[in-house]
């Protein structure tokens, strides 16, 4: 693991990520109250960078993706995600919004940038391009109350069927994520799990992702923790924006509606 | 979550009341379909849910009477016992199988290592229970287990049912949380009977 903070001692007793108790994590964070010694913060940097370069077949910028709140309005857009496009006639939130316009405007290829979607931490990885723009986009909605628009048929439904889909049992372990996230104070080995339907909890889930994974070197955006949650349940690799990802996300921000994001996160 | 055989628990949280909604767990259906591209590595198969599951999850763990009955009488029948019919194995290799957590992880991006799978999968039973006292890093999803044995004893009824509660958790507990560790083949037979005397066994530190 790196430690992208010479100097603080703490970064020291996190080198054994796998038995990193909730304690340390507390301390490293308060350690931390200086957002711009989140190591998270160079990352939207480069996002931010990243966003702004020409690139793709039609070496363009990105400064003209919308939101949902007009073409290159970024500002409280996040916060108001997931939500419907028209012109993709999908509730999308900003990780697949940004595969879109990286498609639509640049010329990408999707299979070709679903072919490297996360930083391997195994391999200390520097985040991906798109790891980094969607944590930038994010970024723009520090502080900003999440009230995502739940008026389309369509974003109704989505959070409905995700509070369905996280009651789904399936995969050689019967799991659902209601298994692992819907009582208060339950543990898996050491980790602390957020209980959907405690709004406390829900909140200061939702309010700090994207987030720095200590325990990973990297940050990590809501579509990872998606694939993540979906892996340990021993099930294949869930697609990176799809609807049933999406869904899920939706119902998580519905659940959370009205917390103030408080960006970037910081996690084990 | 219904409980027959022991006590009721009360539901703990806020769940919702429900109703089968047939509408609902078609667009659940189709949603999945669309969310898990073919390819190498993916194992689609395990995306299919067999009748029980199907119940929990439309009734969010919470099945009529009716249902849980239906559960409880179905899941009778997936059990299985090991060859030679000893329910009772060797605690040592069972206090291994509880604690590993390796196995059954697929798709491209992150699976487990081949040569590792050869060493079967674990029970990673640590992930929601408490059990050797020694051990801090247990999970509380499931009861602590800690002390199980010296609590019940060892008599032939309390084996069998400790074996076929860990090989299929919904013969007696229509919708619970815990894996269907036999039925769904996370361990064989003799582990579980391995695991079974890792609780059960009056040496085992579970019961120190
Ligand atoms: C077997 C247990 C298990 C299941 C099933 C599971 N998760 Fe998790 N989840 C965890 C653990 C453990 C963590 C915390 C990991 C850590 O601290 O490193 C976590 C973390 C999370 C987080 C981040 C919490 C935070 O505060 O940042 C979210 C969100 C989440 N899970 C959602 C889900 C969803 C949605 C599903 C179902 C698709 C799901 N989980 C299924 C165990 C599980
Ligand atoms: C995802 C969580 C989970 C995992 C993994 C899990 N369990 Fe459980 N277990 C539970 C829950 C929840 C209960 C309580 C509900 C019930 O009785 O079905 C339970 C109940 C039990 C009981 C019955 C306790 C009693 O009071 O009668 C035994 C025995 C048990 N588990 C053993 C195991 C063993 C051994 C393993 C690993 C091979 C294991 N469990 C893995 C969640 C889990």
């Amino acid at each position: 693991m790196r430690c992208m903070i010479p100097g603080l001692a703490i970064c020291l007793s996190l080198a054994a990520p796998a038995a990193l108790a909730e304690a340390s994590v507390a301390e490293y964070r308060a350690a931390l109250a200086d957002k711009d010694a989140n190591p998270g913060s160079l990352i939207i940097e480069k996002g931010e960078m990243l966003f702004k370069t020409k690139r793709g077949a039609k070496a363009e910028t990105l400064e003209k993706c919308d939101f949902g709140l007009g073409a290159g309005k970024l500002k409280g857009a996040a916060a108001q995600m997931p939500r419907y496009f028209k012109d993709t006639d999908r509730v999308q939130d900003v990780e697949s919004r940004l595969v879109s316009c990286m498609v639509r405007l640049q010329g990408f290829d999707e299979a070709e940038i679903k072919k490297k979607l996360y930083a391997d931490q195994r391999f200390n990885e520097d985040n991906t391009p798109l790891e980094a723009m969607a944590a930038y986009v994010y970024a723009q909605s520090d502080g900003m109350a999440l009230n995502p628009p739940k008026k389309h048929p369509k974003e109704k439904e989505a959070v409905k069927l995700g509070e369905a889909l996280f009651w789904h049992r399936y995969g050689p372990m019967d799991f659902s994520c209601a298994t692992c996230h819907a009582e208060d104070g339950k543990r898996v080995r050491l980790q602390a799990l957020v209980n959907h339907y405690n709004k406390k909890d829900i909140q200061a889930t939702v309010s700090t992702w994207p987030t720095y994974r200590v325990s990973h070197g990297a940050m990590r955006n809501m579509q990872h923790r998606m694939w993540d949650c979906h892996w340990q349940m021993r099930l294949p690799d869930i697609d990176y924006g799809s609807p049933a990802a999406v869904a899920i996300i939706a119902f998580q921000a519905d659940q959370a509606r009205g917390v103030k994001f408080d960006l970037p996160g910081m996690k084990r | 979550m219904k409980r027959t055989l022991i006590l009721a628990v009360p539901f703990l949280f806020a769940a919702p009341a429900v109703q089968a909604d047939a509408a609902l767990a078609a667009l659940v259906d189709k949603a999945i379909a669309a969310s898990f591209p073919a390819g190498e590595g993916q194992d689609l198969s395990r995306l299919v849910q067999d009748d029980t599951l199907k119940t929990c999850s439309q009734m969010r763990n919470n099945p009529t009477e009716k249902q849980a009955a239906a559960i409880l009488e179905r899941e009778a029948k997936n059990m299985k016992h090991p060859e030679g019919g000893k329910l009772l194995g060797d605690w040592k290799k069972g206090e291994k199988l509880f604690a590993a957590g390796f196995g059954m992880r697929i798709g491209a991006i992150e699976p487990d290592k081949a040569d590792k799978q050869k060493g079967g999968n674990g029970g990673n039973c640590y992930a929601c229970h408490a059990a050797d006292p020694k051990e801090v890093a247990a999970g509380t999803v499931g009861p602590s287990l800690t002390g199980y044995g010296k609590l019940r004893g060892g008599g032939d009824d309390i084996v069998k049912y400790t074996y076929e509660k860990i090989y299929n958790a919904q013969a007696f507990t229509a919708c619970s949380n815990m894996p269907r560790i036999g039925h769904n083949g996370i361990l064989k037979p003799e582990q579980i009977a391995d695991v079974t005397a890792y609780l059960i066994s009056p040496e085992s530190p579970v019961n120190k």
